[in-house]
């Protein structure tokens, strides 16, 4: 079965290039407490962060209606997705309507969800994904191992080889600068010729009925202006209620994210170029059921910065890939069990619970915490496997009744010190790599009532 | 004052001494320790892997066992920080109430109530603390690495009290080493290469001893260093405190 156990046991197989992932990742990390100690008021920012997107989360009802009301009247055309499937169709008839088969893309998480390029690709679509790491995961037919670094599990002589073969830059060439002007020449053809731009949405705007979008390429800017068609998709909790609480936000996403001060662009849309249409797509899929559910609607204040995943041991060392979803990470793992319970069970058992995810992020959600919580709901679910079920019981019955407990204890160390092949092998996860303790003749209760009582 | 000891399971069951060790310290600040007899572990190897609902009974073998003392001490700060999240019991709702506001983790007990400022205790070694996160993200017993807010460390005063000893700082300060309960078998191989990066940065940085105030943290990285027939040992905080 393909879980996170299998996907990250491979990943481990090369464990050079665990070091590498690690490394690369623990560095970002680093970057980010450096941009952050630089702010004394931070953990104010993130405390106010957390509170408008409660406040926005709380009303989105309102919000939503008023951010509509006011979209409408700058002129962008406002469409209402319940799901993935919704999302897709209302994407694909403005572009059956405008007869346009080859798109460019810019970076959206939403649409990863959705799986949208696939969805397109099915019905005879180009897309072409113009953020540089994304286009590189496109050219190798593998999905984001990471939202904000969609590539980061490529080492850069993959990514020369890659280009080799694609845009035929010369073989053995990995320089980073080299490539990276290769792909630019690349992807400007494509924005000069193609019609139809796509973007994702950082922040929508109640207040203005506008919209921001945070890229450090430029390339969705490019894509829209150019753009006869300007479809943006955005999740339905992307809102924030006023202007000026971008301030808020736009300190926070990029130090969290990569330890800039601020993304190189952030541009907003407020209405259609002249001559252009602009399209918003609202999308629900899911998130007002994860805002039905006291314990988890946290996560819905998420602002994608990826701080979480840079920080998460787990995810350092088992790659994006290892989660199996648009959305890696300890974010992942507690936003896909609301999607599909039964198929990302795995994922909040992921984790050490160490919480240093809900330590680095902007918003404060309480990640390791709703990992926690999740456990318990795929539980009662019934979404853990019958075995383990059925130790967990004995384990429980055991540590229940104290005379039960100190026979097994001490059944237990008697075999361990006398028969010690019994949990000294392969069977026993444990020993695979690492010694078990040695087992003491008595324990500490039997010390105690010896000598103190 | 009057201080149940609450010994976790894994300890009392592999690690005797560091339990020995713990009573020694607080009987010598002056606290009248009981042990009771009765107790087993605070449940969270079913809690945490999905499980809660089963831990119920452990739960009220625990209020029975620990509801008549002045504080609950407990060498251990992830059982610790359990017992003062989740400890719940539906015939006795008072008294969980109690005990979770009294339970302390041992250092922070040291630190927080006992006002250590002196320990008469000698310990010549390099010594690497491992930050266990549990006591330091959930009980807040060290800063955290992730805030922007003073460091401060109760388990790495404690330690610079002692005679001797030199604390090495690491490269990573407060890593998790990838133990994390069932986690520790079920994803075996993450955990594994958590466990042998944690005891890589303490080798690097030339340490003798990796101490820390949660045993089962110092069990798994035991196991990798033994796997790897280094002499450097694993030794409970407690354990060094009572080198006297
Ligand atoms: S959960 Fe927090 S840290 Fe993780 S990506 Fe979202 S905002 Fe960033």
């Amino acid at each position: 079965m393909v879980n996170h156990v299998s996907l990250s046991e491979t990943f481990n197989k090369d464990e050079e290039r665990v070091n590498w992932h690690d490394e690369t990742l623990w560095w970002v990390r680093q970057k980010r407490d450096k941009a952050v100690w630089q702010i004394p008021e931070w953990e104010e920012l993130r405390d106010m962060a957390s509170q408008i997107k409660m406040n926005a989360l709380s009303n989105l009802h309102d919000y939503l209606l008023q951010f509509e009301k006011n979209a409408l009247a700058n002129g962008m055309v406002v469409h209402w997705a319940a799901d993935a499937d919704e999302h897709n169709d209302i994407v694909y008839d403005i572009l059956a309507k405008n007869k346009v088969e080859r798109i460019v893309k810019s970076k959206s998480m939403l649409t990863e969800e959705c799986h949208l390029n696939h969805f397109l690709a099915k019905k005879g679509i180009d897309v072409i994904d113009t953020d540089l790491g994304e286009r590189i995961v496109q050219l190798a037919e593998e999905a984001p191992s990471h939202i904000v670094l969609p590539c980061i599990h490529k080492k850069k002589e993959e990514i020369g080889e890659l280009f080799h073969r694609f845009l035929n830059t010369p073989e053995g060439n990995a320089d980073p600068q080299f490539l990276t002007a290769a792909a630019r020449i690349h992807l400007r053809e494509k924005f000069m010729t193609r019609r139809v731009a796509i973007t994702g949405v950082n922040f929508a705007i109640a207040e203005t009925g506008e919209f921001v979008i945070c890229t450090n390429e430029g390339n969705a800017d490019m894509g829209a202006h150019l753009s006869d068609i300007h479809i943006a998709c955005m999740g339905i909790e992307k809102l924030i209620p006023q202007r000026e609480h971008l301030s808020v936000f736009l300190r926070l996403l990029a130090r969290s994210a990569t330890g800039q001060p601020v993304t190189t662009y952030s541009s907003h849309f407020v209405r259609p170029l002249p001559g252009q249409e602009l399209h918003i797509v609202l999308v629900d899929n899911g998130r007002t059921r994860q805002l039905g559910r006291p314990d988890f609607r946290n996560s819905l204040k998420c602002i994608r910065c990826g701080a979480c995943m840079n920080t998460c041991p787990v995810y350092r060392r088992s790659g994006g890939h290892s989660y199996h979803n648009a959305i890696a990470g300890p974010i992942g793992a507690i936003l896909a069990p609301n999607l599909d319970m039964k198929e990302y069970a795995d994922l909040p058992f992921a984790s050490t619970l160490c919480g240093s995810c809900s330590n680095v992020c902007p918003v404060k959600i309480d990640i390791h915490q709703q990992l926690y919580k999740w456990r318990q709901v795929l539980t009662k679910e019934g979404h853990t496997p019958a075995a383990k079920t059925a130790a967990m019981k004995v384990m429980a019955g055991t540590l229940s009744r104290p005379a039960v407990y100190r026979f097994a204890g001490k059944a237990g160390r008697w075999f361990m010190r006398n028969i010690p092949w019994l949990t000294n092998n392969r069977f026993n996860p444990w020993y695979k790599q690492r010694d078990m303790p040695a087992p003491p003749k008595e324990s500490f209760g039997d010390w105690y009532r010896k000598n103190k009582r | 004052m009057n201080v149940g000891l609450f010994i976790p399971c894994y300890v009392d069951q592999f690690y005797p001494g560091v339990a020995i060790a713990t009573l020694q310290l607080l009987e010598k600040f002056g606290c009248r320790v009981t042990y009771p007899p009765g107790q087993t572990c605070c449940g969270q190897p079913m809690a945490n892997s999905g499980y809660e609902h089963l831990s119920d009974s452990c739960s009220t073998l625990f209020v029975k066992n620990f509801s008549s003392f002045d504080y609950i001490v407990c060498p251990s700060g992830s059982c610790t920080l359990h017992i003062k999240d989740h400890l719940n019991d539906d015939a006795s709702a008072a008294n969980a109430g109690n005990i979770r506001k009294r339970i302390y983790e041992l250092s922070e007990f040291m630190t927080d109530i006992l006002k250590v400022e002196k320990l008469s205790a000698c310990f010549p070694f390099k010594v690497g603390l491992h930050q266990s996160c549990h006591g330091q993200r959930g009980l807040y017993i060290s800063q955290m690495s992730e805030l922007v807010a003073e460091p401060f460390s109760k388990p790495g005063r404690l330690l610079q009290m002692v005679d001797g000893l030199e604390l090495v700082s690491l490269g990573r300060s407060d890593e998790c080493c990838g133990f994390g309960g069932t986690f520790c078998v079920a994803e075996e191989a993450v955990s594994v290469k958590m466990g042998k990066d944690r005891v890589d940065d303490h080798l690097k940085n030339k340490v003798e001893v990796i101490t820390g105030a949660d045993m089962s943290c110092l069990m798994h990285m035991e196991g990798i260093l033994k796997r790897q027939k280094s002499t450097v040992r694993v030794m409970h905080i407690a354990e060094i405190l009572t080198q006297w």
